[in-house]
């Protein structure tokens, strides 16, 4: 009982109403409590329809016969009491809980004073409209889960009611000003349930641009709406909002983003051809115009290869049928297949991997790389050598690796190449010890032996020759260069 | 179909959000539904884990600035505190942790404090945002239960295990927590001490299986009756590890797990920058995993404050082009959330971008590229690591089998950091001395005491501590935890924000 006073106090005092003044506070509470027991009596007369709970008197009428206005006051407090609910019923208990006193008010005691208090809008509009004071405050429902009566709570409040799970109706916020305050309180909560929420009040009822304008200063609102258009789907709204914010990056991107939508490939093609224009950066922009291109080429590619496929005529298609189309893959997958199955193709064909090298820019290290990955594959060891060699002015070959010979070595191997191939790179690896290594774990032994002499050559001064005795394998002691005095020498490391 | 009336009830969980209501009624079918809320917050995992089980909320708060997961961290707090009592001390860092215990604050305050008459039984909570230490998240685990997570997928404390672990035809789903005698033991080993542990396992295994040969009836029936059914069941768990461990040496062996080691230590190091990056960009080049070439780049861009812009650019073509060029999405999404970005020359910013910044840290003002990212933080790894002391000075070999320090999850290489902050803060009982440490966080740190729960060493209730982090947290913090908390003689009731991140989760175009 107490703490409904308590809460009439602590209501009164939030109120944002400023047409009253709180001089003759005591009366007016005091006033209230009549009032209060005037209502109820007045429920015994009125014929309290219960079931009809949806009905808020915002009528606005001009209060008609002082009939009709208790009976609007009265069903209007129910309704405001009661809320939506009619589980709410239970809680008339709470009524029950005011002393039920003889109606000696006289009904129009119930209508004196104008506005001298702050008004109850849930209770009917007409009343404040005809100076009739308002009435009891609505009692604290307990326990009214998910439902709320609709009446003045502060936006702190209706923040707070929010979070805590319950339907407030927000269309009360209609001043400028009060929606911003709304929202300011909203973010301070910290929940962007509720952020959210109000943001969707807002986007509702507010023009865009005086929405754009607000949420420019306040970031974190910012945050919640861009999500929640992206959530909904709400592209144009989005872009909008980032144009305003001159966010021209984030415009271009949100709009590249939707290319992953599209499944058909044509479409995919001209959607991309179209987003060439956006505002990226000078290096976005390339990248974009290479995803197109890319795009483009696969399409002439695919279309050229299944035609090949399906005719049957390739033995290349034949042997190694293709597990999957070449549609959206990355440039370097593209280049793979390319290698594997154009491999010889002019540079003018566009599904010839010097071709998509020109076109792409593809630095040499990616491209030896991936044209070796697909030669291995085809056990083609000649191409292979072929990439790995180039001729210098004098014609004379070397042996080159732009990316390493032990991850030659190391992509040949994964392709079971035979042992002399093998041997032939793990010969020309670096670094001495990987070549040990991979010499041992590749079985090439002849290396092994060359490393081996090389390294017991550096510690061995004034002998000249020297053989290993590898006790491992029978590899014929000829083929060693260093053949002259037998040395028996343990090799641990074997 | 027709002629029948049918009911329709939606149950959100944990929590309906206003905006699902929005959709219901845009669509029209507000009225034909009946919607409910589940509110379940706390899955306890295991003995000493708890998770929220939220995958999006790494994305949703991080990358997308959206508050919404929030309440129901707060909430989750309030259900711990009112059944456990009110907490003895809270220390966080990060702007959501501190979003998060202010709003379980507001909401303690209004409800009828349940938890008020309780005996505290947590003495210690630790709330941090998943961005205070991206470092940890995104080195690679050596851990066995941080493997297993790499190679399988552990969910909700369960893991499939497919037919080439099983050594039969069929799959199994494997419940991973401590009841699993086995795993228990390995699970916060380093992986080099799996092995042998496993071997000498099986070993015992077959010792006792062999006593049976020399048994008579009656001890027979004994064992059969007593002991068979734990040998059996050891045996099935044995193998089944055993199976997984050769599944991932399988595995990290094919992506060159060494090397990416070694890059990692270079990089948390601070030397051999040059060769780390031609690492990543064979790495890159070779194509061996879209996911793991993001994580190196990310753990380069925050160990060295951002790629070098030529680096940067190289990188990110190489990427698209091995990876595919939808990519570019997933390089904005990084750079938003500063995972991987450029270092930048200093920029100018618009006035409206300086206005806008007063609402973000000052600290962070020049930083901000994109003028509405305020989440984009500087990183100060290298200062951080030097102030805490994150890499171990290695005087001979670090014993993996028997550490020292929390070090051993990676290898005796690095520390983890969350797990470091937690230990001094504890140690400290709140953030003396550690300053300079949390001015190079960005701040947001906080210690607030329950003045109604006594300050009592002895206290029971002071050993046990609860880590919260808010974004996830790897097996390896969880590993880290468990020892620090057995050095300490804490126990600690680790609890996962939402469910373990990699720390690349941001990878989905778009």
């Amino acid at each position: 009982m107490s703490r409904v006073r308590a809460d009439e106090e602590e209501y009164w005092h939030s109120s944002k109403f400023r047409a009253f003044t709180f001089d003759d506070e005591d009366d007016e509470l005091s006033q209230l409590k009549e009032s209060k027991r005037a209502v109820n009596s007045l429920r015994d007369i009125v014929d309290d329809d219960d079931d009809d709970l949806e009905r808020v008197s915002w009528s606005g009428e001009p209060v008609g016969s002082i009939s009709w206005s208790i009976k609007e006051t009265a069903s209007g407090s129910t309704s405001s009491l009661d809320g939506r609910d009619s589980s709410l019923q239970k809680g008339s208990s709470s009524y029950a809980a005011l002393p039920k006193q003889a109606s000696s008010y006289s009904l129009s005691s119930l209508f004196k004073g104008r506005n001298k208090l702050p008004s109850f809008q849930s209770l009917s509009d007409a009343l404040t409209d005809t100076g009739v004071k308002s009435y009891a405050p609505e009692l604290r429902r307990p326990k009214a889960e998910y439902k709320d009566y609709s009446s003045d709570w502060s936006p702190k409040d209706t923040v707070r009611r929010m979070q805590r799970g319950k339907v407030c109706s927000l269309e009360r916020f209609r001043s400028l000003q009060d929606k911003l305050v709304l929202l300011d309180e909203a973010v301070a909560g910290h929940d962007g349930n509720v952020i959210t929420a109000v943001l969707i009040f807002l986007k509702r009822t507010l023009r865009r641009e005086i929405l754009f304008r607000e949420l420019e200063v306040r970031q974190v609102a910012l945050c919640h709406l861009i999500h929640f258009l992206r959530e909904m789907g709400e592209q144009k709204f989005l872009l909008d909002l980032l144009r305003f914010l001159d966010r021209t990056e984030e415009v271009a991107l949100s709009q590249y983003r939707e290319h992953l939508n599209i499944q058909d490939v044509e479409k995919r093609r001209e959607f991309l051809k179209g987003c060439i224009g956006l505002p990226f950066s000078a290096e976005d922009t390339s990248h974009i115009q290479d995803h197109y291109t890319l795009l483009e080429r696969q399409i002439i590619i695919e279309a050229n290869d299944r035609h090949l496929e399906t005719a049957g005529q390739s033995e290349l298609f034949r042997k190694y049928p293709r597990k999957a189309s070449i549609l959206n893959m990355p440039l370097v997958t593209t280049l793979f297949y390319s290698c594997f199955y154009h491999y010889t193709e002019a540079e003018g064909m566009f599904s010839s991997p010097t071709n998509l090298k020109k076109t792409f820019k593809i630095p040499d290290k990616q491209y030896v790389l991936t044209a070796l990955a697909a030669r291995a594959k085809l056990r083609a060891w000649g191409d292979v050598d072929a990439l790995l060699t180039t001729k210098n002015w004098l014609g004379y070959t070397k042996k080159k690796a732009p990316i390493g010979f032990h991850r030659v070595v190391e992509i040949l191997q994964r392709n079971n190449a035979p042992v002399q191939v093998l041997q032939e790179y793990v010969r020309l690896v670096e670094d001495v010890e990987t070549r040990l290594n991979l010499a041992t774990k590749y079985k090439c032994h002849d290396v092994v032996i060359e490393v081996d002499c090389c390294l017991v050559k550096r510690w061995v001064t004034g002998l000249l020759f020297l053989s290993s005795f590898s006790v491992l394998c029978p590899v014929p002691l000829l083929s060693c260069a260093w053949w002259g005095l037998f040395i028996p020498v343990a090799w641990e490391n074997l | 179909m027709s002629g029948r009336s049918r009911k329709y009830k939606i149950i959100f969980s944990p929590q309906k959000f206003y905006a699902c209501e929005m959709v219901l009624e845009e669509e029209g079918v507000f009225g034909d539904v009946t919607c409910d809320e589940w509110s379940f917050y706390l899955l306890p995992l295991d003995e000493d884990i708890i998770s929220m089980e939220l995958p999006e909320f790494f994305r949703d708060y991080f990358l997308e600035g959206d508050h919404r997961w929030i309440n129901p961290v707060a909430r989750a707090l309030q259900l711990l505190n009112s059944l456990y009592g009110p907490f003895g001390k809270t220390y966080g860092i990060g702007r959501c942790a501190k979003m998060s215990y202010e709003l379980w604050r507001d909401l303690e305050e209004e409800s009828e404090s349940e938890g008020q008459g309780r005996k505290p039984e947590i003495g210690h909570v630790f709330l941090m945002d998943r961005d205070t230490d991206y470092v940890t998240a995104l080195c690679s685990q050596v851990v066995y239960e941080g493997l297993v997570d790499d190679t399988f997928r552990i969910k909700c404390g369960s893991v499939d295990f497919g037919p080439d672990v099983t050594s039969s035809d069929k799959s199994i789903k494997v419940l991973l927590n401590s009841q699993d005698k086995v795993f228990s033991q390995i699970r916060n080993e380093h992986f080099s001490s799996v092995f042998g542990f496993l071997s000498q396992k099986s070993r015992n295994l077959q010792a006792q299986y062999d006593r049976r040969r020399g048994m008579d009836i009656k001890q027979m029936k004994d064992f059969v009756s007593q002991e068979l059914k734990g040998l059996k069941q050891e045996h099935r768990l044995l193998s089944l590890h055993i199976g997984a461990c050769e599944s991932i040496m399988k595995k990290k062996t094919k992506q060159d797990f060494q090397e990416t080691i070694k890059a990692e230590h270079a990089l948390l190091e601070g030397f051999d920058i040059r060769e780390s990056t031609s690492f990543i960009e064979e790495h890159i080049d070779r194509q061996v995993s879209p996911i793991e070439s993001l994580r190196l780049m990310c753990l380069l861009s925050i160990t060295e404050n951002g790629l070098v812009p030529k680096d940067y650019r190289s990188l990110k073509t190489q990427y698209l082009q091995s990876y595919g060029p939808e990519h570019l999405l997933t390089f904005h999404n990084l750079k938003r959330i500063g995972l991987l970005t450029e270092q930048s020359a200093g920029e100018t910013l618009t006035a409206v971008e300086s206005k806008v910044s007063k609402l973000v840290t000052d600290r962070a003002a020049g930083k901000i590229t994109d003028a509405f990212n305020s989440l984009a933080r500087k990183s100060n790894f290298r200062a951080i690591s030097k102030k805490l002391g994150l890499i171990p000075r290695l005087d001979g070999e670090y014993d993996l089998k028997m550490p020292r320090d929390m070090a051993y999850v990676f290898g005796g290489a690095y520390v983890p950091l969350s797990c470091k902050i937690i230990e001094q803060v504890l140690e400290r009982r709140g953030w003396q001395g550690l300053e300079e440490v949390v001015r190079l966080l960005n701040g947001n740190e906080f210690c607030v005491s329950d003045s109604t729960v006594e300050d009592n060493p002895a206290c029971e209730s002071q050993r046990v501590v609860l880590a919260v982090f808010l974004g996830g947290c790897t097996f390896s913090e969880i590993a880290a935890l468990r020892f620090l908390g057995k050095e300490r003689g804490t126990r600690g009731l680790g609890r996962v924000g939402s469910r373990r991140e990699r720390g690349v989760p941001a990878l989905q175009p778009g």
